[in-house]
């Protein structure tokens, strides 16, 4: 029985070894051209809203809006965050007044039945770029660049065994904004020799969706210009506009954080206090 | 309620009017106090009350989603995240919820396992195990329906595709998949139906829940030994011995799921929910919920003809087989003995099969192509193998360890090799004052 049982066991292990072997040779039969997306992960970075106590830098997050409002917004919607909710970034109620004001949207109808456009209150939500879905892929040859206001939980590279066991630990959630800031940072590098990149696309090796995507290189250096002395660089621009994306997605992210900590100490004494009544209800039972 | 001899006597006047009339304290008291449970129950046995907590969790925190949601294709994406980011504490009702399907399923998962490596299905426990694997069952679609509702791109394209195992079912399969959605594709009425079934099913899994738990208080529990209750010194009361250990269990898992509440909310989640459902744009890679995912490797592994069977009808059938086996396995497991840890060769091939589960799992979240392919279909064979062969040939050829005579017996035995306890400690609870 025994002998039979170890045989049936090893000749398992080497069905799934060999299984394992032709997964690799696969996969290295792909090198030249890639069928695997992204072709580089992105890079970890240190983002002060990550970990327990994370929380953002509203410095950073205004940075970030500013990026959003002079570059993105041209064409990328963000339909789901009001005006109101600026003032996390640290903005006053006039500021915010102010901000909203600068944006018009439709509203209407009037008491004779006509739409009408006003200046934003800091209730309305950002305003999109086209007036429809349909004209936002029309005027971006074919697909309608996304809305970002969750853009930074709806991307992220997936992370593989083993690391997604080790994220649980280390509390790992930034694939969205580390996503962003590769992405957006990525554009120089050049495709290697023979690749082919479509018309009409351009090269980044940190898409997830394939070799090129159809939006160009948004950011260059010295674009958009800081008040608080920041650099004014590509790697800063992209580093604060994945923190405000990243806001924009979780906008409760610190509450979320601050509460659970309240929660895991209670959690963790009660569960010393239930631990040490076990204890004793079961001292005089054997069991 | 096992037959015994209620203990039960009011002490107030209010109290014995109430017994005379509706006996419902004593139920509880007898249920939930007095009731007599194996002395030497280790923290596998306390995923049922944590199963309860969860379940109650869920119903409460869904409710309360359900006054915000909006049942509408149009809305629905919409309206959830004016939960998470309007509603006052929205987003912790949403992220409890999310999680505890999935923290729910954690706990399912693991009293399902404690079950088979305890033999916790053998008779006289054929129905209470059955009542198991119907809840599990109803958990299953509840947990599918609830995954559309906030009508991201996995929840459309989940619900287009498992809906679509129907239609592999001879003659009446189209007839059932449309009756499923509403119409011929996923839309509207999907959302609809699936919202009021979502909203429905928790409560007949409440309802099923009752006659499990009625079906346990009538035989008694098992316990690691696998022997029955002889006599009074193999029990403790439920109350204060049984709580007590069940309550601490429960706030260690609850202490493990607000971590993941609070620190790592869409880690069990895709990436993808968070796009709005597009008819028009498939996601390259659909796939469902972890806890659907051994079962999807399953339905995938499935890639060629059987007879008049093609591989997409053998695949729902592989599938729809793979949960179906669970409600005959108190009649595929032969052995006499009762559980795992009297015998030797059972333990080896239930931790091959957890391993195994585990394994098909991870390959439901791999493209079906190339050498996934044959491991699936490897795994899948001992899935099967592991119910429809080991569990009965095994059970006539192994060679068990010695049983004790008694519970007692074993915990006296298992005391004096570990010494943990002071002499005099081992006096059954029933004879200190």
């Amino acid at each position: 029985m025994k002998k039979i049982l170890n045989g049936l066991a090893v000749i398992g292990f080497l069905l799934v070894g060999s299984a394992g072997v032709a997964v690799a040779a696969e996969e290295a039969n792909h090198a030249a051209e890639p069928t695997h997306f992204p072709i580089h992960k992105p890079k970890e970075m240190d983002w002060t809203f990550a970990g327990p106590f994370g929380t953002f830098d509203k410095g950073q997050l205004q940075r970030g809006l500013k990026i959003y409002k002079e570059v993105c917004s041209a064409c990328h919607s963000m339909n789901l965050v009001a005006f109101r909710t600026l003032e996390d970034l640290g903005y006053s109620e006039a500021q915010v007044k102010a901000f909203a004001a600068e944006y018009e949207v439709q509203d209407g109808p009037n008491g004779d039945g006509e739409m009408f456009t006003r200046k934003a209150l800091p209730g309305d939500h950002f305003p999109s770029p086209f007036p429809n879905s349909a004209a936002a892929a029309a005027a971006n040859g074919g697909a309608a660049p996304p809305d970002f206001s969750l853009i930074a939980k709806a991307r992220g590279v997936e992370r593989g065994f083993p690391t997604f066991v080790f994220d649980i630990f280390t509390m790992y959630a930034s694939n969205g904004p580390d996503y962003i800031h590769a992405l957006l940072t990525g554009y120089d590098e050049q495709p290697p020799a023979g690749m082919e990149i479509a018309e009409g696309t351009h090269y980044n090796p940190f898409f997830v969706g394939g070799k090129s995507l159809a939006m160009a290189k948004p950011l260059s250096d010295g674009q958009v210009t800081y008040e608080d002395g920041s650099p004014e660089t590509v790697e800063q621009y992209s580093r604060d506009v994945s923190a405000f994306l990243m806001w924009a997605a979780e906008p409760h992210l610190e509450a979320r954080k601050q509460t659970g900590f309240a929660v895991m100490i209670f959690l963790v004494l009660f569960a010393g206090l239930v631990y040490a009544t076990k204890r004793k209800v079961w001292a005089n039972v054997a069991h | 309620m096992s037959g015994g001899h209620s203990t039960y006597s009011p002490k107030t006047g209010i109290g014995r009017w109430i017994d005379a009339r509706m006996p419902l304290p004593r139920l509880v008291h007898d249920s939930f106090v007095s009731y007599p449970v194996p002395r030497n129950l280790n923290y596998a046995y306390t995923f049922g009350g944590i199963l309860s907590i969860m379940l109650v969790a869920q119903i409460l925190t869904g409710v309360v989603l359900a006054m915000h949601y909006a049942n509408d294709t149009t809305l629905a994406f919409q309206s959830v995240e004016k939960i998470m980011r309007d509603v006052n504490s929205g987003w912790l009702l949403r992220y409890m919820h999310s999680n505890g399907a999935s923290f729910f399923f954690i706990a399912v998962y693991i009293h399902i396992m404690r079950g088979l490596y305890y033999g916790s299905y053998k008779a006289p426990r054929e129905l209470l195990w059955i009542l198991g694997c119907i809840i599990y069952l109803l958990m299953m679609a509840t947990g599918f329906m609830g995954y559309v509702l906030p009508w991201g791109q996995m929840s459309f394209w989940g619900a287009t595709v498992i809906t679509g195992f129907f239609t592999a079912i001879p003659l009446v399969g189209e007839w059932v998949q449309q009756l499923l959605l509403g119409g011929f594709a996923v839309d509207n009425p999907t959302l609809n139906r699936f919202f009021a079934l979502h909203y429905l099913l928790p409560f007949m899994i409440a309802g099923v829940v009752v006659l499990h738990v009625w079906a346990l208080h009538v035989t008694g529990q098992t316990n690691p030994t696998g022997i029955e209750v002889k006599s009074k010194t193999d029990t403790v009361a439920f109350t204060p011995y049984a709580t007590i250990k069940d309550g601490f269990a429960m706030v260690v898992f609850l202490a493990v799921f607000a971590y993941f509440i609070f620190y790592i909310p869409n880690f069990l989640g895709h990436p993808d929910n968070y796009i709005q459902a597009d008819s028009l744009k498939t996601p390259a890679h659909i796939v469902p919920e972890w806890y659907y995912l051994p079962f999807y490797a399953i339905l995938r592994a499935i890639t060629f003809n059987i007879g008049p069977i093609d591989s997409k009808l053998g695949g729902v059938l592989a599938m729809f087989g793979s949960i179906a086996v669970l409600f005959v396995v108190p009649w595929l497991d032969t052995s006499k003995v009762r559980s795992a840890v009297y015998r030797p060769w059972y333990k080896l091939f239930f931790w091959l099969f957890v391993i195994n589960a585990i394994f098909l799992g991870w390959l439901g979240s791999r493209p079906a192509e190339g050498a996934y392919v044959i491991m699936s279909q490897l795994a899948t064979l001992y899935y099967f193998a592991f119910f429809l062969v080991i569990m009965p040939v095994l059970g006539l050829i192994e060679t068990p360890r010695r049983l004790p005579n008694s519970i007692t017996e074993a915990v006296l035995e298992k005391n004096k090799s570990g010494s943990a306890h002071p002499a005099g400690a081992t006096a059954a609870p029933e004879t200190r004052g």
